[in-house]
Order: structure tokens, then sequence, then C-alpha cells
């Protein structure tokens, strides 16, 4: 394989290996790849996300090897319902040699030193751990083989392992019984990596590992997390767009049933009690006035968000597609939009913690473990090591929990009382602090040519910020680009043999916050592109897929593009027909390297659009758990319907809203299509984005489908009624 | 005040106000975290439990009115030794996703059950109204069929 390094060599200093209390060894390394100052920005801020960083110099700890030979894999990368934790738990296994039920995933706590240096998200956790946590995998694997023996004074090519056993033919020994009485490693060059073709667990669809945790209630998230004379924290804050603090009366409040401590500082006002619902009855008890500039509607918000406002950055260019497009005749233009949209996850935002004198522990759901860790720190006066992040599983992230600064208030909550508190939004507080995924604005122009192939194509984009305003990517990062990456990302034409084409992007400052929602533009932008090759598709009297296939280049990224097309037609029998009251509708697009095209069938029930069948065809390149990958697309479909068809945040004299379910509507189980028939093809050599690339294609398949069927092209999200 | 309240076959005292919501005496008093809080409204789901056999939206149902009734939570769903059908089912369409409105949904479905013991497509959307963000309807309607036919061979 071409990633496998024989010649690698860990350092003593980078790899750890010590004596764990009571337990066994632990193992783990300062996983280095090149300084993250060193990489492309530009690439960085393509992808959202680098590939996976070490930290830190500090030795940081993956592995931990029991007495009872099981393996607990502490993970750098936390499980949001997206499955990396099985896949890790896939490649551990492999070249650790060991049954993947023993080995038990755990998310690192940042104490251990194992934290990303950015995030997990961006659809690339395990397309970074492919190479590193393999190898450190396989290095373990030899140094405890090459342990063995010197206590049996064998050579080390004479032993072979199974299920983390060791044997010479006549004896075994177990990893755990090496570990109990090594006290001095030496640490081995990294092995070659197996072949792929001998691997056990990657490639299978093996059940995810906290399914049963899952099935059965356990209490594995921030919300469930208690600590001993745990008490409970709200905080007040403003339910309008802009609104400072103009009076606030505390009066009685103190007296209240359960009341702790009303804790007032420059930024906030918190209250502690001894239960959840005295805390929440308390903090609605402040009375508050609250002063702002402007009683915001959603029509200014939608004057604002236009392609000519604010500032623009053209972001892909070849050949003159605006001298063809500016003076040719005949050229075709429509404009698209779509509505700031929330996240919605169901575990709201929230923290437990214990501040006390040195030190500070914190549970919760977070996407930036390292991020959470230094704000807390900055705000307590504590050095970054003197905070302890444990990151629980996350009752959803899509996106949501990249930013945590509800978190600091839970610590400040806590020093303030000196207990643990646990502090969590409510609903209304979670919709109306929501950063939402922003409202855009798409003018879409096209030339044909004479042969009814096009000539010139251009997207204009208008959006609310996305990466830019982010304290995930440092600001040199998105100054160096100069334009906001996350709202762009997927509005560029994947069409390479088009010989004239440019995207732009326009940027608009909000009086909200948006940012990062699962696939951050991939949706909104795809919506307005594949709908516009259908529009140019009709208007050159050309098939939609053969259109498509026809303006794509023979690179590897286009044909791996075209691969995931025409078995998409092929598999979802895709016909321009209306046939039985259904419909279809065609899309594809290709996010971090990984294509993605799908078929959607819509019927009409009620007035209302229904989608019956979604095919989905998408090129990951190697599956390492192909269930979780199905799982994802059946996932990203429906969350792609649901804010294709239902979902908007609207802004009504100054107030974000709807701030609960049902309002705001959502895809519910009626909602999802009876059919999603996922195929996995292989054109990579290596593990790509999983998470967000489905995403793409459903907007744009789903409204494509409604113009077949009703004649009516529906350019306007949500499109549940046209 | 002072009350007496069964979960999960178990009796309980305890001091709490009696207009607090069920589902915080559940997590918080008497520390079952399998029911969630998700919205406080009852109109996501998640905080789904059983009361006397009915589903229940436990996060606007006063513990007062618990008072008296068998209450059952996603922890008591299985009995001793024996997987619950609908579990079952959830574990083998493999569903979980992040997992946090599952326990919700199980808790719904083994309710409905009950009432509909094989239900079809149309008694399901009418009945599984509770949310899920990560998208795993699909799976879910899988189980719950799988789930009716569990049930059904064992009894």
């Amino acid at each position: 394989m071409s990633d496998s390094k024989n010649k690698k060599g860990w350092s003593r200093r980078k790899f750890l290996v010590r004596s764990a209390v009571g337990t066994g060894v632990v193992l783990g390394t300062a996983y280095l790849t090149r300084p993250v100052q060193k990489r492309s920005l530009a690439q960085i801020a393509n992808t959202i996300e680098p590939p996976y960083q070490g930290f830190t110099n500090d030795p940081t700890i993956w592995f931990e090897i029991l007495a009872d030979n099981s393996v607990l894999l502490y993970s750098p990368k936390v499980e949001m319902g997206q499955g990396i934790f099985t896949s890790l738990a896939q490649m551990a296994a492999d070249e650790l040699e060991v049954d993947i039920k023993r080995i038990k995933v755990l998310h690192a706590p940042s104490a251990s030193g194992n934290m990303d240096f950015f995030s997990t998200g961006g659809s690339t956790s395990i397309s970074s751990l492919w190479v590193p946590l393999r190898e450190l995998g396989a290095t373990m694997r030899q140094m405890i083989m090459e342990e063995t023996a010197r206590i049996w004074n064998i050579p080390s090519d004479q032993l072979t392992v199974s299920d983390g056993i060791i044997s010479d033919g006549s004896r075994t020994i177990t990893y755990g019984e090496v570990v109990a009485q090594t006290t001095e490693w030496k640490i081995p060059k990294t092995p070659k990596l197996k072949d792929i073709s001998k691997y056990k667990y990657i490639g299978q669809p093996i059940p995810r590992v906290d399914l049963e945790d899952k099935v059965m209630g356990a209490p594995i998230f921030g919300m469930d997390a208690t600590m001993p004379d745990m008490v409970f924290g709200a905080v007040v804050r403003p339910d309008t767009i802009g609104a400072t603090l103009d009076h606030i009366d505390l009066g009685g409040v103190a007296d209240m049933p359960g009341v702790i401590q009303i804790v007032q500082e420059p930024d906030f006002v918190g209250v502690v009690a001894t239960s959840r619902m005295e805390a929440e009855l308390a903090k609605e008890a402040i009375k508050v006035t609250w002063k702002a500039e402007r009683n915001w509607q959603l029509s200014d918000i939608q004057e604002m968000v236009r392609v000519g406002k604010g500032t623009a950055v053209t972001v892909q260019k070849k050949g003159s597609p605006k001298r063809i497009l500016d003076n040719e005749d005949d050229v075709l233009q429509s404009e698209y939009t779509s509505p700031a949209g929330a996240h919605a996850q169901l575990e709201p935002n929230g923290a437990l913690a214990f501040v006390e004198e040195d030190r500070a522990t914190i549970y919760m759901s977070t996407q930036v473990v390292r991020l959470s860790r230094e704000e807390i720190a900055q705000r307590l006066g504590l050095k970054s090591k003197q905070v302890n992040i444990i990151p629980t599983f996350l009752g959803g992230g899509f996106g949501r929990r990249l930013y945590t600064p509800n978190a600091i208030q839970a610590a400040v909550l806590s020093k303030a009382v000196g207990k643990p508190v646990k502090c969590f939004f409510n609903r209304k507080e979670e919709f109306q602090n929501d950063l939402f995924r922003p409202p855009t604005h798409h003018i879409m122009r096209g030339k044909l040519d004479k042969q009814g192939n096009i000539l010139a194509i251009e997207h204009h984009l208008s959006s609310g910020d996305v990466t830019y305003g982010s304290p995930l990517l440092p600001k040199a990062i998105t100054s160096f680009v100069g334009s906001d990456a996350g709202a762009w990302r997927g509005g560029m034409i994947q069409y390479h043999g088009i010989p004239n084409h440019r995207a732009i992007s326009w940027h608009v400052k909000l009086p909200f916050a948006t940012n990062y929602w699962r696939s951050l533009g991939l949706l909104a932008n795809t919506f307005a592109i594949e709908s516009f090759m259908d529009e140019l598709a009709e208007k050159a009297g050309k098939d939609p897929v053969q259109f498509r296939l026809a303006h794509i280049q023979d690179d590897k990224a286009g044909k791996r593009l075209k691969a995931v097309i025409e078995r998409a037609a092929l598999e979802a029998n895709y016909s321009n027909e209306v046939m039985k009251g259904r419909a279809m509708g065609f899309a594809a697009s290709t996010d971090v390297n990984t294509p993605c095209a799908q078929v959607a069938e819509v019927s009409m029930e009620n007035g209302m659009i229904k989608v019956e069948k979604v095919t989905c065809v998408m090129d990951p390149g190697i599956s390492v758990n192909p269930d979780q990958i199905r799982a994802q697309c059946e996932g990203s479909i429906i969350m792609g319907l649901s804010a294709s068809l239902y979902e908007q945040m609207t802004v009504v004299d100054g107030q974000l809203q709807p701030t609960i379910y049902g309002p705001y509507r959502m895809a519910l189980m009626r909602d999802t299509p009876k059919e999603i028939n996922v195929v996995l093809l292989q054109n990579d050599d290596k593990p790509g984005a999983v998470g967000e690339p489905p995403l793409g294609p459903v907007g744009a398949a789903i409204a494509n489908a409604i113009y077949r069927l009703t004649g009516t092209r529906a350019r306007d999200m949500p499109i549940a009624m046209v | 005040m002072n009350i007496e309240l069964t979960v999960n076959g178990i009796s309980n005292q305890i001091d709490v106000n009696e207009n607090t919501p069920l589902l915080w005496v559940v997590r918080d008093m008497l520390n079952l975290k399998g029911t969630k809080f998700g919205c406080g409204k009852a109109a996501c789901g998640a905080c789904t439990l059983h009361i006397d056999g009915e589903a229940v939206r436990s996060c606007s149902y006063p513990v007062k009115n618990a008072i008296g009734k068998e209450v059952t939570t996603i922890e008591g769903l299985s009995s001793e030794g024996q997987i619950h059908p609908v579990q079952q089912a959830w574990i083998e369409e493999i569903v979980p996703q992040c997992g946090y409105c599952q326990p919700g949904f199980m808790m719904t479905t083994a309710a409905l059950l009950e009432k509909i013991p094989n239900p079809t497509d149309a008694d399901i959307d009418a009945n599984i109204t509770n949310v899920c963000r990560c998208g795993t309807y699909y799976r879910m309607r899988k189980a719950i069929h799988r789930a009716a036919l569990l049930k059904q061979q064992n009894t």
C-alpha cells in the first residue's frame, strides 16, 4: 500500500509508554504530521478542516491495555452519531490483532493530551486518522511482540499473534500479561501496514460499538453527567436580536424556593438553584428590560442577503464567462434562495462544570475540545492544563457544537458557588441562540452554444457568515483566503468541461449569528447549481443526466463524478416521464472529494409534495464501515429533505422564531421516503468524507422532480408547497 | 411535599414540589437518565415514558399526577433477562445514530404495539410523531415492523 511506511520510527520522546496505576500500560504518542502553519491555508479553508493534527509536543494517550487483555482506545474525535467510534475500533482491531469486542472506545479527556487541534467536523475524522491510528496500532502490536521475544528469549519472527494472544507454537501469553511484567519498553520502527485484503474488520458492516448503550438508555450524554453535590444554573438571555441590558430587577428572586445564589457578571446574569426547575423559575422571575437599536423583520434580512450587496470575491474562474454572459443574447438567468435554518439537535447545549481553586472539570458535548478548554481557561484565569474537558457522547452535533460559550457560563456559576453546576439551555434559548445556517441568495447565468452545450456559466452566491467570525479558524486563514470558504462550499462549478465558468461569493454581515450547519453552504449551493443545470438541459432539449455527463472532464475527480452519476441513473431507472403520479429529479455534487448523485421520486398528496423514494450513489473511497456510511446517507437525505421542504427561521419584531419543534417544521416519520436505496462505489484507495457529502444533492433532486411533476420550478426553499 | 412514586416496579419516597415535571424527578432525583429532555413543551417526544402503559411526554406532566400509578422508563422496558422486542429490533436494525432521541421513540413504539400489535405504515406515520434530527426514521420504520414480528413470535 502506498501509505505504508516501513522506515518511520517513533522516538521515545514521542511514544509514551508508562505504567498506569492498577490497570496496565498506557501507550501513546504525539502523532505530529506537518505543522499546521506549513499547510496550504487555502486547503484548510477549502476543506474547512485539515487532516488530523496532533496538538501538543507532550506525549498523548491513545491506547491503554488492561490486565484482562482488553484495550481502551482514547479517541481525539467525538462521537455525535456519525459512527466513527465503530470505524476507529475496526481500524485499531485490525492492526492490533485483537477481537473488536475487546476494544472499548472512549472520548479522550483533554487532560490526556489527545486532542484534535481543530474539531470533530468537516467529514474528516476517518480519513484523517486512517494512517495514524493504524500505524499506532501496528507499532504497539510490534512493541508487545518484541517484548515477548525478549521475555522468552527467542527471535520475534518466531511469534504469531491472534486476538491479543501471542504464541511461539508451544506456549502463549496475552498482551495484558506482557504489559503487566514490563517496565522498560523499547519502541520499534513502525511495521508495514497490512494489505487491505487481509483486514478482518475494515470494510465490514460491523454493528455500532455504542449500539447497546444507546438502545438501553445508558447515561452517556453531556446532559446526563452528574457529580456529587451538583446544583443547577440558568442564565438570563435576551430574546431580541441585538438587545443589550437596559434594566434588571432582582427583587424577591433570592428568596425563591431552592435559590442558592444570583450571579452577576459583566456580560450575563445567572442564577443557581438546587433543581433545574427552581433555577428556571428563578430566572424567569428576574425582571429584565432590554434595549435594541432596531426592530428587525424577516424582510430586512432578505433585503440584506442579495447578490450585489456586500463584498464579492471570485472564488473560481476559467475562460471569459463574464464577457460572454454580459454581451451575448439568449442568456438564461435564474435566482434561488434558501432561508436561515436551525440545527435543532435534540440535546440542548450546556455543560456540567466544577471549578475548584486550581482546576476545572467540565463534562460537555462539544465538537471543539481544545477550543472549549482554552475559552474556559481564559475566562477563569487558569492555565489550559488546569482545565480538563471530559467530552461526552453528543446528542447531535451538526456543527452546532463548534462554538460553546455556554460552557463558560456553567464554569463561572460553579466558581461562584463552589459546587458543580449543570447549566443547559431550554429549547427557546436553544433556538434563539443558535448559530444558524445562513440565508442565501443565488443568481445563476448560463449560455448554450449552437450544439446545445454550455458555453459559459456563473454562480453568484450571497450568504451570511459561515467561517467568518468563527473562533474555530484563525483570522489569518479567513483573511488570507479573502472569502468565506464555508459559505461557498459546494458553490464552485464542478463541470470543468464548460469552457467558461466562474463562481463569485458575496458576503454580508447579518445582525444575528450564522455559522456551521452540517455541510455548510453545500445544500443551498447545490440546490442552485443543480436546479439550474436542469433548466439549461431543458433549454438545450437534452436529457439531464447525459447533459451533466457531457460537461465533466476526464480527470480523476471527473471520472469518479461520472461514475456515481451513471450508476445513479441506472439504479433508479431514471426517466423524465411522469409515471403513476410520480416524477424523478436528478442532482449530483462533490464535497470534500466525495462525489454523490441522487435521484428523488416525488408525488403530490393533498397539495403537498411527498418524497417517495431516493436513490443515492456515493463514492467515499474505502468504506471502513459500509453500514454506517449507508446510515449517514439515509440521515443526510432526511435532514436535507427536511431543510429543503419545510424548515425556515423567520424574524418577527426582532425575535428569531419559531422557538419550538412543530412550529419549526421538520421532517417526521410521515415525511420520510419509504425507500432509500444507497449504493457505495469505491474509486479511491483511501477512505474519504462521508458525513456531509450526501446532503448536497437532496434539495436540487427534489426540486427537479417537482418541476417534472407540476411544471412549476421551485427556486425558493422551503419548497413543500409549490 | 413527600410523595410515593413507583418507577420500574420500585417504590420511591420523594420530597419534591408536586408540580415538578415528572421528567426531572425521574432524571435528577431517581437518577434514571434514559428519559431525555428535548423541548420541555411536549413537542418532540424525547421524554416519553409509560404511565400505566400509556406513552406520556413527561416534560409536561406534573409528578403529582403519577402518584399511585406505574411509571416505566427505558431502563425498565426490558424485564430481567428478557430484552424487550422493541429494543431487540432496534439493535437488529442498527437504528441509533447520536442516540439521544431513541429512548423516547422506543417507549412510544412499545406503547403503540400494545394497542396495534401489527401496525401498518399509515399507523406508524400517524402515531410516531417524535423528532429525530439524525434522520433515523427510515431504519426506525423497519425496526417497528420487526418489533411487531418479534413480539408476536414471543407470545
